[in-house]
C-alpha cells in the first residue's frame, strides 16, 4: 500500500447522524466487480433519483464539493454491516479522510486498512470544521505523523489513530506480511493447543 | 489472580503475540465466509496465498441464495448467478468446507453454524458480516469483521485486536408474556443508542438472559452490533451445554473447561446498564435506525418530542422517509408486506411462535417466511409448522438472508411498508425506498393478521 503521510484537500459537509453502510453503498451493489468507476455506487440512493439523474441537493452533487476528499459528517458514521465495500466506495470517489464524532467500530477498521483516515474529533468541533465547510472553501490539511487537522487559519485539531495502524500507514507496510513474521509464534501457539 | 471477565478468559486464551502498545495478535478458532467474501479471496489470490488453516474455515451459501428454489441455473440474475458461481470456485480452489445452495444443511451462517455445532463455548469466531457477534451467545467471542481482515485471518489464521472496553448489561426480571428476546434487545438499543456500545464488547447477564433458551440469547448477541458493539457474549451455561449436545460438530460431551467461563464475581466493567425486564413491552422501529423504536401498544413519537435539535432534525428526517407524521398510534399504521426471516429471528422457536398466532387465522398482507436454516425448515415441516403458514395464506421459503439484506432477489418495493423480524430498519435495506418496521416473530404473524402493526396480545 501506499504510504499515507500528510495531505491537503476540500472539505465537504454530511450533516447526518448514523449514516449506515447500507446508505454508503446499498446492498444491491455489493455484487459489483470493483472496476474504475466504482464511485458511481456510493451514496447511491442519496445522490440519483431512481432515472439515475443526479440529485441536485445531495452535497457531493454539488460544486465544489465533487471535488471533496474530506468529508465532515455527525455521529456514529459508517454503522451496521461490515462491508468493507463502503471504504473502497468512499476511496474510488476521491475521498481520503472522515471526520466525524465517532464510527462504526468495523467499518472504522476496514477504514484503516484501506488508508482512509477515520479521524475522531470532538462533537463541537465537528460541527464547527462542518459549518466552516459549508463554504465550499475549507481546504483542511490531514497530518498523520503529527496526529493533527490543520485548518486555514492555523487552528490545529488533535486526533489519534492506533499506534499500530499509523505506523503501517505511514510505512505503506503491509499487515499480512508483517503479521507472517510472526508464524513461528503462531505455530507455537498451534502446537501448544494441540499437546 | 485478578478477577476476570468472560471476554477476558477467552481473549487471553487466545493472544499469540502481545504488543507493548497493547494490541494483540489473537488466534481465531472458527473463521466463517459467504458468497460476499469475494473481494477477500481476490486479495489472498492477487498475492498467492494459501488459507492457512482450511479445517477452521468454513462457508455458508446464504447472502445470495434464492429462497424460492435450490438451483442456481434458476436465479434470473447474471450477477447474482455469477457471485454464487465464484463462492463455489472459491471453495473447490482452497479446498474447503461449504454448506451450498443444495446442501441440507444450508442455511444463514449465524444459524446454520450454531446449529451444526461449529460454535462453541470458548472459541474465537470471525466472519465478514457483522452479525457474527451472534455466535457469543454459545460463551464465544465472536466478531464481524471486513474483507482486509477475512484476508488475513485466510493467510495467517490470526487478527490484530486493540482490547475493547467492556460492558455488561443485566436483564434483570421476568418479562410479561409476549415480551420476547427481540423486543429486550430493541428496548435496550432504543435506550442506549446505535452508538451506546461502539469500542466496547457487551456481556449480556440477568435473570432474564438466563431464562431465555440458546435461541432467545442468538436473537440478543446478534443484534449487539446495532448498538455499535461488534462482541455479545452470554456465559455458557446447562442450557448451552445441553442445546449444543448431540450437534454434529459438537463434542460429545461438554469440555470440562466450559464450566470455568463465566465472569468473576468481582470482575470490573468500564460500564453497566440494567434494564427491567418487567417494566418493557413488544416493540417496534417506527423510523430508521434500530435506536428508533418504541413500544407497539403506544403511539410514534412526533419529531418535537426529541430530546435534542439534532436529534429532532434527523427523526423528522426518519419519519418522512418512513411516510408518517408523528403522534400516530402504531396499531393504525397500515402494511404491504410482512416478512419473517433473517440470521436474528428464524430459528425453530421463531417460526413456532409466529405460528401460534397464525394457528386457525388468515393474513391480509402478503407474508414471506424463509427459515433460517434447511435444517430449521425440515424441523418446521416436520412439526407441521409449514401447513400452518401457508393455511394462513403466507409464503413458505427455502433458507437464506432473503429480506433482510435483499440482496437475492427478494425485495420490498418503494414506499412499501413492511413488518420484519431482521435486523435493520435503514433506508433502502430492504429495496430502494423501502419502510422497514423491525418487530418480533409474534408481532409479525399479528400484524400480518391484522394488516397493522400490533402485537399478538391484541388480536
Amino acid at each position: 500500500m501506499e504510504p499515507v503521510t500528510r495531505f491537503q484537500g476540500l472539505a465537504a459537509p454530511l450533516a447526518l447522524d448514523n449514516v449506515d453502510t447500507d446508505q454508503i453503498i446499498p446492498a444491491r451493489f455489493l455484487r459489483k466487480p470493483r472496476d474504475a468507476d466504482y464511485q458511481r455506487w456510493l451514496f447511491h440512493d442519496l445522490r440519483f433519483a431512481p432515472d439515475g439523474s443526479a440529485l441536485p441537493d445531495f452535497v457531493l452533487n454539488r460544486p465544489p464539493f465533487d471535488a471533496a476528499t474530506i468529508l465532515v459528517a455527525g455521529r456514529n458514521f459508517g454503522v451496521g454491516s461490515s462491508r468493507e465495500a463502503a471504504v473502497y466506495a468512499l476511496q474510488a470517489f476521491g475521498i481520503r479522510a472522515v471526520i466525524a464524532e465517532s464510527f462504526g467500530d468495523i467499518h472504522y477498521s476496514n477504514a484503516l486498512k484501506n488508508g482512509l483516515l477515520p479521524i475522531r474529533l470532538p462533537p463541537g468541533r465537528v460541527a464547527a470544521l462542518r459549518a466552516a465547510a459549508e463554504g465550499g472553501q475549507l481546504r483542511l490539511t490531514v497530518d498523520l505523523e503529527r496526529q493533527v487537522v490543520v485548518s486555514p487559519d492555523g487552528t490545529e485539531d488533535a486526533f489519534a489513530i492506533p499506534a499500530f495502524a499509523r505506523d503501517c500507514l505511514l510505512r505503506g507496510l503491509d499487515e499480512i506480511g508483517l503479521t507472517l513474521t510472526h508464524l513461528p509464534e503462531i505455530e507455537a501457539f498451534e502446537a501448544s493447543r494441540a499437546a | 489472580m485478578t478477577a476476570r471477565t468472560l471476554f477476558d478468559k477467552i481473549w487471553d486464551a487466545h493472544v499469540v503475540v502481545r504488543r507493548d502498545d497493547g494490541l494483540c495478535l489473537l488466534y481465531i478458532d472458527r473463521h466463517y465466509f459467504h458468497e460476499g467474501s469475494f473481494h477477500a479471496f481476490n486479495q489472498i489470490a492477487a498475492r498467492g496465498l494459501r488459507i492457512r488453516r482450511p479445517d477452521l474455515t468454513f462457508g455458508f451459501g446464504d447472502h445470495y441464495a434464492p429462497t424460492t428454489g435450490r438451483s442456481v441455473a434458476e436465479v434470473r440474475d447474471a450477477e447474482i448467478r455469477g457471485i454464487i458461481g465464484t463462492f463455489e470456485k472459491n471453495v473447490a480452489a482452497h479446498h474447503l468446507t461449504a454448506f451450498r445452495l443444495a446442501d441440507p444443511d444450508q442455511g444463514i451462517v449465524h444459524v446454520a453454524a450454531p446449529e451444526l455445532g461449529l460454535t462453541l463455548p470458548g472459541m474465537t469466531v470471525v466472519c465478514g458480516d457483522s452479525h457474527t457477534s451472534s455466535h457469543g451467545a454459545l460463551g464465544a467471542l465472536a466478531f464481524g469483521i471486513g474483507a482486509s481482515e477475512v484476508a488475513h485471518v485466510f493467510a495467517t489464521q490470526t487478527i490484530w485486536q486493540a482490547k475493547p472496553a467492556q460492558m455488561r448489561v443485566r436483564f434483570e426480571g421476568t418479562p410479561a408474556p409476549g415480551v420476547t428476546a427481540k423486543d429486550m434487545v430493541l428496548a435496550l438499543i432504543a435506550r442506549i443508542g446505535t452508538g451506546g456500545a461502539i469500542g466496547h464488547a457487551v456481556e449480556f447477564a440477568g435473570e432474564a438472559i438466563r431464562a431465555l433458551p440458546v435461541e432467545g440469547r442468538l436473537t440478543i448477541c446478534n443484534m449487539t452490533i446495532e448498538a455499535g458493539a461488534r462482541t455479545g457474549m452470554v456465559a455458557p451455561d446447562e442450557e448451552t451445554f445441553a442445546w449444543l449436545a448431540g450437534r454434529r460438530y459438537a463434542p460429545g460431551a461438554p469440555d470440562p473447561r466450559w464450566r470455568e467461563l463465566f465472569s468473576d464475581p468481582s470482575a470490573r466493567f468500564d460500564s453497566e446498564v440494567v434494564v427491567d425486564t418487567a417494566a418493557l413491552a413488544p416493540m417496534a422501529t417506527w423510523g430508521t435506525s434500530p435506536e428508533e423504536g418504541a413500544p407497539i401498544t403506544g403511539r410514534v413519537p412526533r419529531a418535537a418530542d426529541a430530546p435534542d435539535a439534532t436529534r429532532a432534525a434527523a427523526w423528522a428526517r426518519s419519519l418522512d422517509y418512513m411516510g408518517l407524521q408523528g403522534g400516530e398510534a402504531f396499531a393504525d399504521i397500515p402494511l404491504d408486506l410482512v416478512f419473517l426471516g433473517s440470521c436474528t429471528n428464524a430459528r425453530l422457536p421463531d417460526l413456532r411462535a409466529a405460528a401460534e398466532v397464525l394457528k386457525g387465522r388468515r393474513v391480509t398482507v402478503p407474508m414471506l417466511v424463509s427459515p433460517g436454516s434447511e435444517t430449521v425448515r425440515r424441523q418446521a415441516e416436520a412439526e407441521g409448522l409449514d401447513r400452518i403458514f401457508t393455511e394462513a395464506g403466507a409464503e413458505w421459503r427455502h433458507a437464506g438472508c432473503s429480506l433482510c439484506a435483499a440482496m437475492n432477489g427478494d425485495i420490498v418495493g418503494p414506499r412499501q411498508r413492511c413488518a420484519s423480524t431482521s435486523n435493520r430498519n435503514f433506508p433502502g435495506r430492504q429495496g430502494r425506498e423501502a419502510r422497514t418496521h423491525l418487530v418480533s416473530p409474534e408481532t409479525a404473524a399479528a400484524s400480518a393478521v391484522a394488516g397493522r402493526l400490533i402485537p399478538a396480545g391484541a388480536l
